[in-house]
């Protein structure tokens, strides 16, 4: 078991660093982070290549599978599946569990890749947020993301099949901008929702590095 | 930080995260993500949903030739990428639109200068240095202008833009901003069209000065 050598504390042990009420409802259900988030801490802080392997058995096929769904050809989808695996790898230090899910980083990771491989162009991406030096890693907040995400995509589960259609063209990459806003049916109340805790989050952490 | 007053449109935000926004546009996204928390905090959360996308593809097996060749490759020394900082008032993704140097103003008239950072068929990106009090003439656009403020602030009809805000504004917009007092104000503009001029650069001009 990879969590065995992780120094993730229990939720129930974490410093909390939310208000009491986000501590609650956190606490009430699942307690520790998923399993892909501690192979990817374990990625990150020990180089694990067991754990590594793991998250490919996980996102490979998944992976594999999203990329062909614009018809790209097998052969082609299984070369950026290992491109973004591989980055997964190399690029393990930019993770932080406290503002995303594995599954959040990874699709940001394969659509570049797609992007890079369609219209040989690299997408602008945002200056990364420095990480406050032996900063502690937060299991509850690591689980109030998960938790948020997961209310999410209940949401999602939720909608009309001809909405939760639209939603996975527009992700998948299918729409432009043009057409995004065209769409009545995007449900942008149950994003915001998740905005607010990622908000939270952020506003913690920039206070804390500029103080 | 300052308070952000005029956001990107949340449909903005998720062709971005999906990677279907113009270049130009997208490189004002990236900028601002890197100035606002909340902005950050939104693009997060449009990654969780493409997370959820990705989660829920339907598996497609990857051979193990590729796994094996993926895990070979663990051990290689990494490529060296060039990794640009912010500089002054430029964060990080204009910083690498400018290839780390400095801004290279062309004048335009009235104090007014330039910097086109890129161009393609689907718009172009420029930095803009604007005069204190200096009014930029009144245009109207055929297309998108997304216009990001760096330093110092401008108004317009539509209301004041300071560090960190972004005005977005389609066809139907005939303004004249004015730079405010004191600093002068550098922007990042963005345009999906020529820009229409009504006075200060005659028509026939505006080819050679591409704006």
């Amino acid at each position: 078991m990879v969590s065995a050598t992780l120094d993730i504390p229990r939720a129930s042990a974490a410093k909390p660093k939310v208000r009491r009420n986000e501590r609650q409802r956190v606490s009430q259900a699942k307690a520790a982070p998923s399993q892909e988030t501690l192979w990817m801490i374990a990625v990150r802080d020990h180089r694990d290549k067991a754990a590594f392997a793991s998250l490919f058995a996980h996102f490979a096929p998944r992976l594999k599978g999203f990329v062909m769904r614009n018809g790209t050809s097998a052969a082609q989808a299984e070369e950026i599946v290992q491109d973004v695996m591989l980055t997964l790898w190399r690029k393990a230090h930019m993770f932080d569990p406290h503002r995303a899910q594995v599954s959040a980083w990874v699709y940001q990771i394969v659509r570049n890749r797609q992007i890079d491989v369609a219209r040989k162009e690299n997408r602008p991406m945002p200056e990364a947020l420095k990480e406050e030096p032996e900063a502690e890693p937060d299991a509850t907040q690591i689980v109030a993301i998960e938790q948020e995400t997961g209310q999410l995509r209940a949401a999602l589960a939720k909608l009309r099949p001809e909405q939760r259609e639209v939603i996975e063209k527009a992700y998948l990459g299918e729409l432009t901008h043009q057409e995004i806003s065209n769409q009545t049916g995007l449900p942008l109340g149950t994003i915001k929702s998740r905005i607010r805790l990622g908000l939270q989050r952020l506003r913690h952490e920039l206070k804390d590095l500029s103080e | 930080m300052p308070a952000i007053t005029h956001h990107i449109p949340e449909p903005m935000m998720a062709a971005y995260a999906a990677g279907t926004l113009p270049h130009a546009f997208s490189l004002v996204v990236a900028t601002q993500v890197s100035m606002s928390a909340e902005a950050r905090a939104t693009l997060q959360a449009h990654e969780a949903v493409g997370g959820i996308v990705l989660e829920d593809t339907s598996s497609v097996a990857v051979s193990d030739n590729m796994k094996s060749n993926l895990l070979s490759m663990l051990d290689d020394p990494m490529p060296e990428e060039p990794v640009y900082t912010r500089n002054g008032v430029y964060p990080a993704p204009v910083m690498e639109a400018l290839k780390g140097r400095e801004p290279r103003w062309k004048t335009l008239g009235m104090g007014v200068k330039q910097d086109i950072l890129a161009e393609d068929e689907f718009g172009s990106v420029r930095l803009l240095y604007i005069p204190p009090e200096q009014a930029v003439p009144d245009h109207g656009h055929n297309g998108l202008e997304m216009t990001l403020v760096l330093q110092g602030s401008f108004s317009d009809e539509t209301g004041h833009f300071g560090v960190g805000d972004v005005e977005v504004a389609d066809e139907t917009l005939e303004h004249t901003p004015i730079a405010g007092a004191g600093e002068a104000c550098i922007c990042l503009a963005a345009t999906d069209a020529r820009l229409k001029f009504n006075a200060f650069v005659p028509r026939l001009l505006q080819p050679l000065f591409r704006i």
